[in-house]
């Protein structure tokens, strides 16, 4: 809907948004600096898993910011969002004191702006396709702060607006997991009156944005506030289930689910497979950041145990590295390590995750590569022996290929390893489905244009069928499932309605 | 859901407990397990499947105290309900008509044996069961195991019930004496280290079902890892049953281990309560 061009040519002339335009010529909007994210200081956070990094701009910081933006005849920014927000509208109404209405806006496309405001690489997406940044060369509107701002406003003013939806049509659909591409595909589909059951195997909602990302970035109330809004437009939940186990496709047929959206997410950590890797102390990221993100394991009260290391090494570099590296200092490390086997230029993570990382302390031993571990007569790790990489021609990544370094070899003491080096699909739910078709990574295949799988009625989206992205383009998946799954039910009653 | 509708002490230590959870009745198999947790605070763990009952809805758990979360488990009265409960879980038994089968268990390992013996009985395999415990009042589901087996050898440590003597001798003496098509053993994995030794004298092909740390349960964490024929293997989603000869048990030991110490100080400050 809002990359339809009259569609936002109309949105765009509206009386308010014309008069918005003339206040302000744009060359004292080019004028205004972009706006700076206020951080809680680097040596207090290093102490509070559970307190947020950035801490939100001003009601003025966000105004200001807001009238940098022009409001572009052709909004490209529109085009970088995978869940193509209105950009130019929310920030006008922004501008224009609408703040609440700024909320109404993020809400039409987006099931989880809170999140995303904070979580998304927005400097890849929508700020990368900015005019100020493609024609002027000057640093983009800052589209993801605006965003978290509208957000945050709505929540702490306590009259959440509720999306409107459609009258409830009675067909039952499901999803499968509740991460960020089954909750924007469960928002989408309630707005069209569909009856939706989300299905989570864990006994928490939210997927990888409860497990997976430290409160630091995220605070678990968030995402519990964003899925509150869901709960009261209507779609429903059901945690410690898993489908194709607890029941099978065919008993959810029967109790009247027409069609699925598989959002499992990509479940298997990866390992290096080197020797001594089993060794206790060393874990993988998606175990270490479980046991502190979702069963609190940090808290006195927790019945979870963690391992709380003083010289704790972490393998890999993109953002789990990051969350990963970053939760050990919190939970008191002396030093913690990224051990990364490119140089910083191929990181994949976040450039304001590496910044936050290093003003908190974070040693980078970028360009080594782990070989393998030692332990002491109790199997408990306490070092590791790496090697020095340089790096070569690219690979088929594109990134320089590292290519280890003749004796190079040293030793490091460490007494907890975290392995954050990737993830595999999780096969659970492709096994119980003998007609599912995966590709030979064990990724779902799906038509790319509708996300339709081999079984017809099956949608897929995140990490399941892409093997391990970010939060939005799971969101993206999430609303073109919904879109066409829309599509696809509405045929098929036309086409029974026809034959009978 | 997930009220307890019976208890029952085998012994001060070990519980048994039927909870009511109509689908994982219905669609739990031989060698299945679940995730539970206690209380909002509480820890995922694991526990095999002891018997269920799709009818009335429930299925039965046996948990031994051996921790916090143990202890938190059978510390719950009939009437009151697990707070999380997810299942079945891990792949079933692979069970059909082989010939002879020897069945092992140790300790509590004896209760998620049970469903096995049951199932491989009623695929018309002859079924000899041997169980094994410290002691007289730490065997348990013996008339259980009884009903589906056409033989039983009761082992303790002690004599002061059945045979005395380890596990491995009630297997010897049946794999001497008649020919055994395929061998299951399920107890404390030092036991197992040692049974799936003795079966592999005889070539016996094994299976051994293992219990070790998990915390989702569904492939995500990676805590189960195991090493079987030199590849590392998840217990959550590969296992729990595994070639018996094959497994790593001296690194599977090493890895029940790994939160030892975060483990004694939680039980002191929870048992002196």
């Amino acid at each position: 809907m809002s990359l339809d061009p009259e569609y936002l040519k109309n949105e765009r002339s509206q009386e308010w948004r014309a008069a918005l335009r003339s206040k302000i010529k744009n060359k004292e909007r080019t004028a205004i600096q972009r706006v700076h994210m206020p951080e809680q200081a680097p040596e207090i956070r290093v102490k509070y898993q559970d307190r947020e990094v950035n801490l939100g701009i001003t009601a003025e910081q966000a105004a200001l910011e807001a009238s940098r933006c022009m409001d572009c005849v052709t909004p490209t920014c529109i085009e970088g969002c995978p869940v193509n927000i209105n950009i130019p509208k929310f920030i006008k109404q922004i501008e224009d004191g609408d703040v609440l209405g700024a909320a109404a806006t993020l809400k039409e496309t987006n099931a989880l702006p809170a999140v995303c405001g904070r979580v998304c690489p927005q400097e890849k997406q929508c700020e990368s396709r900015c005019f100020y940044l493609e024609k002027m060369n000057l640093p983009s509107v800052s589209i993801g702060h605006l965003e978290r701002y509208a957000a945050d406003f709505e929540r702490a003013s306590g009259t959440s607006n509720i999306p409107k939806t459609a009258k409830p049509n009675g067909i039952k659909v499901a999803t499968v997991g509740s991460g960020p591409a089954a909750l924007s595909f469960a928002g989408d589909m309630v707005k069209n009156g569909y009856d939706v059951t989300v299905f989570e195997a864990l006994h928490e909602i939210g997927g990888v944005l409860k497990y997976g990302i430290p409160e630091f970035r995220l605070p678990n109330s968030i995402v519990d506030f964003e899925l509150d809004n869901l709960k009261k437009m209507g779609v429903k939940f059901e945690t410690n289930f898993i489908v194709g186990r607890t029941a099978s496709f065919d008993d959810l047929r029967k109790e009247g689910f027409q069609a699925f959206f598989l959002g499992s997410g990509a479940g298997l950590p990866r390992f290096m497979d080197i020797p001594g890797e089993n060794f206790n102390g060393i874990l993988s990221s998606n175990e270490y950041l479980t046991r502190v993100n979702l069963m609190g394991a940090n808290s006195e009260t927790s019945d979870t145990p963690v391992i709380l290391g003083k010289r704790v090494a972490v393998i890999g570099g993109g953002n789990t590295a990051m969350d990963s590296v970053r939760t050990a200092l919190r939970l008191g490390a002396d030093r913690a390590m990224i051990i990364y086997r490119r140089s910083e230029a191929e990181m994949p993570a976040r450039i304001e995750e590496v910044k936050h990382a290093k003003e908190e302390g974070v040693e980078f031993m970028n360009l080594c590569n782990p070989l393998e571990y030692f332990a002491d007569e109790k199997g408990m790790v306490n070092r590791m022996r790496l090697n020095r990489m340089g790096l070569g021609e690219p690979d088929a990544s594109g990134r320089r290929r590292p290519v280890p370094i003749d004796g190079s070899e040293f030793e490091l003491d460490v007494d907890l390893v975290i392995v954050a080096v990737g993830v595999s699909p999780n096969p659970l739910v492709p096994s119980c489905l003998p007609d599912l078709k995966v590709s030979k990574w064990g990724t779902i295949v799906v038509e790319e244009d509708k996300m339709q799988s081999s079984i017809e009625e099956m949608f897929a989206g995140g990490d399941i069928v892409r093997g391990g992205a970010t939060v939005i383009l799971a969101m993206g998946d999430g609303r073109k499932a919904a879109e066409n799954m829309h599509i696809y039910l509405q045929n098929k009653i036309a086409n029974t309605t026809k034959v009978n | 859901m997930n009220k307890i509708v019976e208890k029952e002490y085998f012994s001060d230590k070990v519980i048994r407990l039927v909870v009511e959870n109509p689908k994982i009745a219905r669609s739990r198999k031989a060698g299945n397990f679940v995730i539970l947790k206690i209380g909002e605070k509480g820890e995922r763990f694991p526990l095999t499947i002891a018997d269920a009952d799709p009818v009335k809805g429930t299925i039965t758990l046996v948990v031994q105290i051996v921790g916090v979360s143990s202890a938190k488990l059978a510390a719950l009265e009939v009437g009151d309900s697990i707070t999380d409960l997810v299942g079945p879980l891990g792949k079933p038994t692979d069970i059909e008509l082989k010939g002879t089968i020897l069945a092992c268990g140790g300790g509590v390992g004896v209760a998620p044996l049970l469903p096995i013996v049951e199932a491989f009985k009623k695929a018309g395999n002859r079924v000899v069961s041997v169980i094994a415990a410290r002691s007289k009042d730490l065997i348990i589901l013996e008339d259980e195991i009884r009903r589906w087996s056409d033989e039983v050898i009761v082992m303790t440590d002690d004599g002061s019930y059945g045979r005395q003597g380890l596990i491995t001798a009630g297997m010897e003496e049946v794999i001497q004496r008649e020919k055994i098509d395929e061998c299951i053993v399920i107890g404390p994995a030092i036991m197992m280290k040692f049974a799936a030794l003795t079966t592999k004298k005889y070539s016996i092909p094994t299976q051994a079902s293992l219990n070790s740390i998990m915390v989702d349960g569904t492939g995500m964490c990676g805590a189960c890892r195991v090493t079987v024929g030199g590849k590392t293997r998840f217990t959550c989603v590969d296992g729990p049953e595994f070639d018996a000869h094959e497994i790593n048990f001296d690194e599977m030991l090493m890895r029940l281990g790994g939160y030892r110490s975060e483990e004694v100080v939680a039980n002191n400050k929870y048992f002196q309560k």
